[in-house]
């Protein structure tokens, strides 16, 4: 690449450079546009005025979307570590399960998950065969947080894998050797050198989960409300382009200060700073 | 400047994309936009209406579906969307008509015209009849699970009763869910009123710790496999959902229901308006209208289907409540833009 004049690398990048003005800076431009304008078209701070009354969607959202990339990471690391110790055949086969899952619609998945937890689910019905009580799970914060952790994990295994595969093995030999047990090489040594791999597996899992919709919908039959569900119905139902963008503008920040705190993790190269 | 070259080549490239998916000719085809599960589709062994109008008029049919009246209006006004004829209900008629989003029909195009009883001729909505034809009629009402409800309901009040807590489930849409707030609270569905509709809102609210949750057709599924026992719906589903769990049973609460008519129109920027006549006169023949009116289950205001009597629903007591049982009801006018925005906020604070 060194070799490309500078004439030619921008003609290469001029597709893409086009591509994101199209269809990335002009619909964030159309979004804070109509978040400070009435239905008119004139200028008007009410939709903004109007937010605070969403401060419990924004605050449930940013809980559950915590919850469910703190569980996801929980699930994901011992996972990972297993994963990167077997050997290579059995790892890209392991991997590609975790994947499979991913090829059917999130739809579907949804709602087997509904079919499931109901109250006449069938763990439900598992339970009273076994002459154990019924729970009831479906239409709570734990369905939605559950829904969200099954979705996403894969994104958070991935990142979590490509780092800890990678990680040099006569590095963990040298901390062996230097009297190390196995818990101090894992926060001393592997933990540190992994970072990079956590820090987008959080990114990878947080971000789709604070945009959420249609999943707590489901899990929930419309009782917990996220900030997509809230867009998705003053676009559709409300028919309110102005507040809907107004608080697709809220998201838009929560997203770019959670990549902005993620970044500190991590330099350009991807490299661990801290 | 190579940039200003990039971008017009790129809008080139579009705008030839739209070009070429342009309509060479018009008349040929009916670009339809339909509620959700609307039509017989050729199960239950009975008509495919859409194979059935392709087969009979040589017009090709686009049929595309949304799942409420809400959708509906979001997405025409959304914009990007070619459509001919559309159904939706009453309240959304008169709000399209209102905003000059409907042309004005030529009732001599429509033979059938003649199947439709007169009292659905000229409905408030369209008071002149100059851009709707009807569809289907139909009530809302309450239904129940016998087996697990034992006294039979007769009042809405059914629905916040602790006894069937997390048994309950309510409309995913605002104007259906605040008409049963408002029946009980005995205000009108068409109140302009702030305070009654904070009022309605908040019965909604109070409701919370026994609800189930807020549904769509889910409903089938919920009531059918004994997940909840009680739901408010439309009268027409009732049966369709009986057919499965025989346990259930409906009635029209005391305090009032809303009845609804849902209508054929023509967008006023249709470019096939002659193949759209020709689909909503087809839609009135007897014969598709009554595989319509036995896939669908609600009411239908043909003559030549009601005065039927080997159809499944000849006179039944639910859909065509005789003179002494008809219940009390009101239909939904469209709300002003204000009192609409209130509403709207409402529903999201009830379901947050």
């Amino acid at each position: 690449m060194r070799t490309l004049s500078n004439t030619a690398r921008r003609m290469l990048s001029a597709p893409y450079a086009l591509w994101s003005l199209l269809f990335i800076l002009a619909p964030m431009l159309f979004v804070v546009y109509y978040a400070f304008t009435d239905k008119s078209g004139a200028f008007s701070l009410d939709n903004i005025k109007g937010l605070t009354g969403y401060a419990g969607v924004f605050g449930r959202s940013v809980w559950y979307s915590v919850a469910a990339t703190v569980i996801c990471f929980i699930i994901a690391y011992p996972l990972a570590l297993c994963l990167a110790g077997m050997r290579e055949r059995t790892q890209r086969t392991l991997i590609m399960l975790i994947m499979l899952p991913m090829w059917m619609s999130f739809l579907i998945r949804t709602y087997a998950w509904l079919c499931l937890l109901q109250d006449q689910g069938i763990v439900n019905g598992v339970l009273e065969r076994i002459n154990l009580p019924r729970i009831h799970m479906i239409n709570t914060p734990g369905a939605v947080i559950l829904g969200m952790v099954y979705n996403y994990l894969p994104y958070m295994i991935v990142p979590l894998y490509n780092v800890l595969s990678k990680l040099d093995k006569s590095l963990l030999e040298a901390s062996h050797d230097l009297g190390a047990n196995s818990a101090q090489s894992l926060m001393r040594v592997t933990l540190p050198l992994s970072l990079p791999g956590i820090a987008s597996g959080i990114t990878m899992v947080f971000v789709p989960s604070i945009s959420t919709f249609y999943i707590s919908q489901k899990m929930s039959t419309n009782n917990i409300s996220m900030i997509g569900d809230v867009i998705e119905s003053q676009f559709i139902t409300a028919y309110n382009y102005n507040m809907g963008a107004a608080i697709s503008l809220v998201l838009m920040v929560l997203i770019l200060v959670s990549m902005m705190v993620m970044r500190r993790f991590t330099d350009s190269d991807g490299e661990v700073v801290v | 400047m190579k940039k200003i070259f990039s971008v017009c080549l790129c809008l080139v490239i579009t705008l030839l994309g739209f070009a070429a998916c342009a309509p060479k000719e018009e008349d040929k085809i009916v670009r339809v936009l339909n509620l959700g599960e609307y039509i017989a589709d050729g199960s239950d062994e009975l008509m495919d209406v859409l194979a059935e109008f392709e087969k009979r008029t040589g017009i090709s049919c686009e049929y595309s579906t949304v799942p409420n009246n809400e959708a509906l209006y979001a997405k025409l006004k959304g914009g990007g969307v070619d459509y001919d004829v559309i159904v939706t209900s009453d309240y959304m008629l008169e709000r399209m008509i209102d905003e000059n989003m409907l042309q004005k029909l030529n009732y001599s195009k429509i033979t059938n015209w003649g199947n439709i009883y007169d009292k659905y001729k000229k409905p408030s909505f369209d008071p002149r009849q100059q851009y709707t034809v009807p569809y289907n009629v139909g009530m809302v009402g309450l239904i129940y699970n016998s087996a697990k409800v034992t006294t039979p309901p007769t009042s809405w009040n059914a629905l916040w009763n602790p006894q069937y807590a997390g048994k309950i489930l309510m409309f995913n849409n605002p104007r259906d869910t605040f008409a049963i707030a408002q029946s009980l609270l005995g205000y009108s569905f068409n109140t302009t009123d702030r305070d009654e509709w904070t009022a309605a809102a908040q019965k909604i609210k109070d409701q919370k710790p026994v609800r189930y949750g807020f549904v769509d057709d889910e409903i089938f599924d919920k009531m059918q496999n004994n997940e909840t026992y009680l739901a408010p719906w439309y009268a027409g589903d009732f049966y369709t959902m009986a057919e499965i769990n025989p346990d259930l049973r409906f009635v029209y609460p005391k305090e009032g229901v809303n009845s609804f008519i849902d209508s054929f129109a023509i967008l006023s920027d249709a470019k096939n308006v002659g193949a759209a006549h020709k689909f909503i006169d087809f839609m009135l023949e007897p014969d598709v209208a009554l595989a319509n009116a036995e896939y669908l289950c609600y009411a239908s205001p043909n003559k030549t289907v009601v005065e039927n009597t080997g159809y499944t629903w000849y006179e039944d007591e639910i859909l065509y409540p005789s003179e002494g049982k008809y219940p009390k009801t009101e239909d939904f006018k469209n709300l002003p833009q204000d009192v609409l925005d209130l509403m709207n906020t409402l529903w999201d604070e009830v379901k947050r």
